[in-house]
């Protein structure tokens, strides 16, 4: 597979309650398609973290897996707020999310520190007003 | 440690998944934010927490985890319920409190893993 098998979502804005299901969609994809356990945990996991912030922040968006023979990329875009500090958000612990968020399990500030921790490479592209791409690597 | 020594030591009562009471696990983390469950991913296999929502589940799922413990009373959903029925995750609740739910299991040998 030279250029790879990609997976398309919609990620809903609108619920936080069903946030998750792309990243529970692509675990079972990557299940079936045999990749390491652990590889598809990192994957699962930094995704999940960055639908939550879509939900939370962005009013959802779009995200997108490709795998390859080397590695699984993640693609996360969004059309909210944008980060206005990038090295701000990046440091565990920094939230803007609501309170009402953080009564939910979330907007601890550990999201972006914790994709970057799960996977290999994650560039971010934010512009304020217009949108945040997150682009993530795991390698296989 | 079994599943349901888990569930004799915490009296506690279960909501789901009777099938998996069998299932031997050896280490858990007890947390209400699930940002802090997802950073220190590890083997842990049970998940204890007062926090109930959809997402509880899929942290749970997220992580490969076998078992969540709801302390404190606090009881799941049936949504929650119907999505650790799909995922073969038992779900256990007890009226202990979070530090007592969490020392009794460390003090009968269920500990964390070592952080790596």
């Amino acid at each position: 597979m030279p250029e790879g098998i990609t997976f398309r979502f919609e990620v809903d804005g609108s619920d936080f309650t069903s946030a998750g299901q792309a990243s529970v969609q692509v675990k079972k994809n990557l299940r079936q398609l045999g990749i390491d356990p652990d590889i598809i945990r990192r994957v699962s996991i930094a995704m999940y973290e960055g639908e939550i912030n879509m939900v939370i922040h962005a009013n959802g968006g779009e995200a997108s897996v490709t795998v390859t023979e080397e590695a699984v990329e993640i693609v996360l875009i969004d059309h909210g707020p944008g980060i206005k500090d990038l090295s701000l958000a990046m440091q565990e612990g920094f939230s803007t999310a609501p309170d009402n968020v953080r009564s939910l399990g979330f907007g601890a500030g550990m999201g972006l520190p914790n994709m970057k921790r799960y996977t290999d490479e994650m560039t971010v592209d934010s512009t304020v007003g217009v949108g945040t791409t997150v682009r993530m690597k795991v390698k296989l | 440690m079994k599943i349901s020594t888990i569930k004799d030591l915490l009296d506690a009562r279960i909501i789901s998944g009777e099938d998996g009471l069998d299932a031997d696990v050896c280490s858990a983390c007890g947390s209400d934010m699930m940002s802090d469950v997802l950073a220190y991913v590890k083997d842990q296999a049970v998940l204890l927490t007062g926090l109930v929502n959809p997402q509880v589940i899929r942290t749970a799922e997220m992580m490969d985890m076998r078992c969540v413990v709801f302390v404190r009373s606090k009881l799941p959903s049936q949504d929650m319920i119907a999505l650790a029925r799909e995922n073969g995750i038992v779900l256990l609740a007890t009226g202990k409190r979070m530090y007592e739910a969490c020392g009794i299991l460390y003090s009968n040998g269920l500990r964390a893993e070592e952080a790596k």
